[in-house]
């Protein structure tokens, strides 16, 4: 699977369009974390229990947006982009989005 | 009671912050200079369409930083005054510069000649967000398209 966010494949050429393909998910750290997180900020600095908890979520939304790619029987991912909301305290929602099309 | 943890929190967040702030930037100086020969440009059409394209790949890179207690203290202060916030500045720069290099290591593994369409995003995560007394902590994720020609 080709995933770029750029409006075409380079190199090659798209013969059909699927439409609008999605993943999403909603994370919330576990207490253990945000305990070590909030004693990390008195120093600052990079919290890298958040960073590794933002990867895996994104990770885990361009995996959703894949498998609904290939169910349309898809074999690239044009345009992605993305979008991180907070709902609630301590949750995150982090939606990427994207193209579906095929290319030769 | 409450004014001593507080003064406890700024001394430690002083001192902890503003050397851990340096040694930071002098890696990121020091990635930078590593990484400049790969390119990478905001607009989507820096593609060398005479070239043959091996691969294309779709690189990030995220980071999540947080400010120490010294620097938010001066900066509730400051934002009685008003005006420039340059703890914040200086955090965001950094986080900014960390997603970038981080994006720019995969590209270097993947052997990518250049990436294209960069986007940096922001946004407030943990307690911060939607709360009216701020924690501090922002995340900036960066996302492009790594291209590879065929040699």
């Amino acid at each position: 699977m080709i995933i770029t966010n750029i409006p075409l494949v380079p190199g090659k050429k798209i013969v059909e369009h699927y439409g609008l393909v999605s993943g999403s998910t909603v994370r919330a750290k576990h207490i253990g974390r945000d305990i070590m997180a909030s004693l990390k900020n008195i120093v600052g600095g990079e919290l890298k229990g958040y960073t590794q908890l933002l990867n895996e979520a994104r990770n885990e939304a361009i995996k959703r947006m894949v498998l609904q790619a290939e169910k349309l029987g898809a074999n690239a991912v044009i345009n992605v982009r993305f979008s991180t909301s907070s709902i609630t305290q301590g949750a995150a929602e982090l939606y990427a989005y994207g193209t579906a099309v095929k290319v030769e | 009671m409450d004014l001593y943890i507080l003064l406890t929190l700024v001394i430690l967040g002083f001192s902890s912050g503003t050397i851990a702030e340096k040694i930071h930037y002098n890696s990121i100086k020091k990635r930078e200079t590593e990484l400049i020969n790969i390119p990478a440009v905001t607009s989507g059409d820096f593609i060398d369409e005479e070239k043959e394209i091996e691969n294309v790949y779709f690189l990030d890179g995220a980071c999540v930083v947080a400010l120490d207690y010294f620097k938010m203290f001066f900066a509730e202060i400051k934002k009685f005054f008003g005006g420039r916030i340059q703890s914040y500045e200086t955090l965001l720069d950094r986080g900014k510069r960390e997603a970038i290099l981080r994006l720019k290591q995969k590209a270097r593994e993947k052997d990518v000649d250049i990436i294209v369409n960069l986007r940096i995003e922001t946004s407030t995560i943990g307690q911060s967000a939607g709360k009216k007394k701020g924690f501090g902590c922002v995340e900036v994720f960066t996302y492009a398209t790594g291209i590879k020609y065929k040699k």
